[in-house]
């Protein structure tokens, strides 16, 4: 084993340990007053595990040269990409978080923890080990690390009931799910007699037992659970609406990257021969994502449960590509997965810019009435984001559609993808009652107070990038897609 | 011109005005967004002047391979030229419409409408079938705002269901663009034009643009969107909405549905038929009763769109010239119609019928006008609507006479129902006080009519302008579908001749008879 190798591939998840660790202290000895700095350097240390990235995703990576630490990880185009997405959505996170904890929002304990950033950093860490697993057991060891970071970084506010309900609920439900996932990769194990990737595909050979299938089926049910598919989404709302709005950004870009990078992973990876016995869970939860987020998004009146529900509403889309199961698919799913990490970080920081004087937040359709007349920009943004969710063109969350229905259909799976594309029309519904509350009605004028530019410059370049404008960024994107997907399907 | 960027330039300039308008005050953006639309217009003339009549079917053509999946791919045949002149012709006048009558949010009014402006020259110049979409279904944005934020008292209403009922019916195309594409390898369109689909594959794909279509035309059964969106939105909206978006359907159909799927259309065409004759008889009946003007001329114009479908897939030039000039000739005259309902309008603010009567007294000029628009409407001769009518029921007589009988019935209600509306409006006594007291049409009310008069009158008159550019391309779109044409029950046959003229007696050569017919001489 050539460790000098091994390291030289995990550079990034090196950093990211080093700067956490390094940062733990910081918070241990500076204490809150130091929050910020400590954001800052948590940012710029994913931005630079980011740019280390660049090389790999420019070239294109695979084969065996991208296997380290014996075959427990693998760092190939396909992690390089995922762990991009992941690192821009928790810089993202980074940005966006101090102003919100140094106002009335945060409640009785206004200022940010100093242990926030560092958190943000283990989760980062986390995910970006869950997206190169090679092995179901460096696989639940990522998911883990990322997961007990997420349930505290959920109550993280411990004065606010919701916030401390959100974490909570997380974590007993998160570990329920993890021991789903967990029995599953011990079916599998059993049956197979190996925990690596590789050994479990040749282990499984052609047809999989009873067993072997339920090891199957148990895998893919937790996995549905971190990415909140379609039976399995109920903690969604819950822990979005609780969890504080940063916090919310988060959970609803980088571990929904990871879980579905992931699961796109073990399915084509581990279970690659046997499509067909994967392919109809996947479409199910496809559709079934689709339809019940669509349709509980409808009664919402909180904008923060409305944008879970439309998350799920999206997981269904980006499943409707891993449903494919062929590399046209894969690649659609990671364009879909970029484009709604930029819509929802969009939408997530305009939503934290609805204040009023002191700083509180705005989280209902009561209180963006007529936000066209009172706060134009805010307004139009949104606008731009939710024509872009319910995939109206010419603005780029239709792209992402396009490309995951034309996958579906040149696959010839003609009449699923003509019902999922139905079934879109109900999100529709909807997203344009966003910009019916927020245009047509006659304005409510409590949304009064100013955001800072941070706020401001991320909230004006994620709407640039999904205005019409991204579709000059198509080319490249769908370029860098099709490498991180030729990876995966490599046969082992 | 051969190279310069024409069509681009066209989408670029009302852009351009667009984001300006976003960020000008309410006087400014009125006159930006009017500037806009006339250097549109003025490339439009210049586009029409260049058009080379007989030349190569694709004229003005550029490409850019700027996005994945699709290219930036524009060209325009004579079809498209006439929809794109009459969407530019039609835009300042709804920007002069809109000058007084708005007054909340004019920037943002004005930048809807320039987007949308960019939006219908991009659909019917697209070249490529995912651009067409693209600018196909993005018009629905700055409807839907155009509708819900300055349109009457349910306008919510109309907005969800314009917006709901167009995008279901469009997403489905989108799937079979998607089909299309995967088997003929290409998302060109002039490709796709020549491309043979195979035939059972053909049902379902003219089956999944007839959706999108149908909605957008309106036809009957889909057509209850329109009345709910006509009603509601501000008069410019309902102009934009008669004039330009309702070809969409019908450009649609001529470009996608008959070419790419001949057979598809030859076997469904009596669904077609059968929903046009519903919908002539049926929406004139309703258009009949209504008590708010612009509900009975939306409900015509439901009517009217049925007589474009029937002559579009009549299967002959004739009945496609037809369809192309009713299709044009009501772009003018129900936007002109609109523009009459909204002079009144904004004198009295209501559209129902009763409070107004006896208008051409107080408002000669107005009662005019009303009349010339009414008249071609109803397709008297002299206006465009005749010879657009004419030619698309003598198209459809061809293919089948049952069908040409009952649309027939159309124009006869057409001229109850107008009539019936002229009458109420403009004739009788001055019941209504505040009605009687309406001055008569403005300057700037003179300059939105009359142009459009002009226009409606020289179609009437001298129809060959229009038609010339679009022969060639109608040619060939009749010579691609003229295999897969159905029976006709009106052809002619050639039968044996008879021996002897058909009123010829039989000739005898008996004394007697002879004597009598000497009498009979």
């Amino acid at each position: 084993m050539d460790f000098g190798h091994s390291f030289a591939l995990v550079a990034p998840e090196l950093l990211l340990s080093a700067a956490g660790l390094a940062l733990l202290l910081v918070a241990a000895w500076g204490g809150d007053n130091a929050a910020r700095a400590i954001a800052i350097s948590a940012a710029a240390a994913v931005f630079g595990a980011g740019i280390m990235l660049v090389p790999g995703l420019h070239v294109g990576i695979d084969g065996p040269a991208t296997l380290a630490f014996g075959s427990l990880l693998k760092i190939d185009s396909y992690a390089l990409f995922a762990k991009a997405l992941i690192y821009l959505a928790a810089i993202g996170a980074l940005i966006i978080a101090p102003a919100f904890f140094s106002s009335a929002a945060a409640g009785s304990e206004r200022g940010m923890r100093a242990e926030y950033p560092v958190l943000v950093l283990f989760a980062s860490l986390g995910m970006s080990i869950m997206v190169s697993a090679n092995d179901f057991m460096s696989l639940y060891l990522g998911l883990e690390l990322n997961s007990l970071s997420a349930y505290v970084l959920a109550a993280i506010l411990r004065r606010d009931t919701r916030s401390g309900e959100a974490g909570l609920k997380y974590f007993v439900l998160g570990a329920l799910a993890s021991g789903i996932l967990l029995y599953g990769m011990s079916l599998l194990y059993g049956f197979t007699g190996g925990t690596g990737f590789v050994a479990v595909r040749e282990g499984l050979g052609g047809e999989l037992g009873t067993g072997a299938l339920f090891g199957l089926i148990f895998v893919l049910s937790g996995l549905a659970f971190k990415i909140s598919a379609v039976p399995f989404h109920m903690w969604t709302p819950d822990v979005y609406e609780g969890a504080p709005t940063p916090v919310t950004a988060f959970f609803a870009t980088a571990p929904k990257v990871a879980a579905v990078a992931l699961t796109a992973r073990v399915v084509f990876e581990v279970f690659g021969g046997q499509v067909a016995a994967w392919q109809q869970i996947v479409m199910f939860m496809a559709l079934a994502s689709i339809i019940f987020g669509a349709l509980g998004a409808i009664g919402q009146d909180n904008l923060k449960r409305l944008l879970a529900y439309s998350s799920i509403n999206n997981i269904g889309f980006i499943l409707l590509g891993l449903a494919v199961a062929n590399a046209a698919g894969a690649a659609a799913m990671l364009v879909y997965l970029f484009i709604y990490v930029v819509m929802s970080i969009g939408s997530f920081v305009a939503l934290l810019m609805l204040r009023d004087n002191e700083g509180a937040l705005f989280e209902t359709f009561a209180d963006i009435r007529g936000l066209s007349v009172t706060q134009p920009a805010i307004a139009w943004a949104l606008l731009v984001f939710m024509f872009s969710l319910a995939g109206i063109p010419p603005l780029l969350g239709f792209f992402a559609k396009f490309v995951v229905f034309q996958a579906t259909v040149e696959a010839g799976l003609v009449a699923f993808g003509a019902i999922a594309i139905a079934a879109s029309v109900i999100g529709a519904f909807y997203y344009i009652k966003f910009v019916k509350v927020m245009f047509f009605d006659a304005p409510a004028d409590v949304v009064t107070g100013r955001s800072g530019a941070a706020h401001w410059v991320l909230l004006g370049l994620t709407a640039a990038i999904i205005s019409p404008l991204g579709y000059l960024l198509t080319r490249s994107l769908t370029d860098l897609a099709d490498k991180a997907a030729a990876a995966l399907f490599l046969v082992p | 011109m051969e190279g310069f960027p024409i069509l681009s330039l066209m989408m670029l300039v009302p852009l351009a005005g667009a984001l300006m308008c976003l960020f000008a005050g309410a006087r400014a953006a009125r006159w930006i967004a009017l500037s806009a639309t006339l250097v549109t217009f003025g490339l439009g003339i210049a586009l029409w002047s260049n058009y080379q009549i007989g030349g190569v079917q694709w004229q003005f053509t550029e490409r850019a391979e700027l996005f994945a999946g699709f290219s930036y791919a524009l060209g325009i045949d004579g079809i498209a030229l006439m929809l794109i002149m009459l969407s530019v012709f039609l835009m300042p006048v709804c920007i002069l419409s809109s000058w007084e009558a708005i007054t909340r949010r004019v920037g943002e009014y004005m930048a809807a409408f320039l987007f949308m402006e960019v939006l219908m020259i991009g659909t019917f110049a697209a070249q490529d079938l995912f651009l067409f979409y693209m600018f196909f279904e993005a018009g629905l944005i700055p409807m839907y705002l155009i509708i819900g934020v300055w349109g009457g008292d349910n306008r919510i209403y109309a907005s969800y269901k314009f917006f709901l009922y167009t995008l279901l019916g469009s997403v489905l195309m989108l799937i079979a663009m998607f089909w299309m594409v995967a088997e003929a390898g290409t998302s060109d369109i002039p490709t796709l034009m020549q491309y043979s689909f195979p035939p059972q594959a053909q049902i379902w794909l003219w089956l999944a643009f007839f959706a999108s279509f149908a909605v957008k035309v309106p036809m009957w059964p889909m057509h209850t969107w329109l009345p709910d969106a006509h009603v509601q939105a501000p008069t410019a909206g309902s102009v934009i909405l008669a004039g330009v978006l309702l070809k969409l359907g019908g450009y649609g159909f001529i470009r996608f549905s008959l070419p790419m799927f001949p057979e598809a259309s030859a076997q469904l065409a009596w669904l077609v038929f059968g929903l046009s004759m519903v919908a002539v008889v049926y929406t004139s009946l309703v258009a009949l009763v209504q008590h708010d003007m612009k509900k009975l001329i939306a409900y015509s114009s439901v009517a009217h769109m049925a007589i474009v479908t029937v002559g579009l897939f009549a299967f002959n030039v004739q009945g496609l010239e037809g369809a192309m000039i009713v299709m044009l000739s009501h772009g003018l005259v129900s936007g002109a119609l609109f523009l009459c309902v909204g002079v009144i309008y904004d004198r009295l603010h209501t559209r129902e019928i009763a409070r107004y009567g006896g208008l051409s007294i107080n408002m000669p000029y107005y009662a005019l006008f009303f009349m010339l628009f009414t008249m071609a409407s109803i397709g008297l001769p002299g206006t465009s609507g005749f010879v657009g009518e004419f030619l698309s029921l003598a198209g459809i007589y061809q293919t089948s006479s049952t069908v040409a009988l009952i649309c027939t019935t159309g124009i006869i209600l057409g001229a109850a129902y107008m009539l019936y509306l002229y009458r109420r409006v403009a004739f009788g006594g001055q019941t209504n006080a505040d009605a009687a007291a309406m001055p008569d049409i403005s300057p700037r009310e003179w300059a939105m009519m009359a142009p459009i008069a002009a226009a409606v009158l020289w179609m009437g008159v001298y129809p060959e302008s229009f038609l010339a550019p679009m022969r060639a391309d109608i040619a060939a779109l009749d010579a691609r579908i003229a295999a897969a044409a159905p029976q006709s029950d009106a052809a002619l046959a050639a039968g044996t001749p008879r021996a002897a003229a058909a009123n010829a007696l039989p000739h005898r050569q008996s004394a007697g008879h002879a004597s009598a017919e000497e009498g009979a001489h």
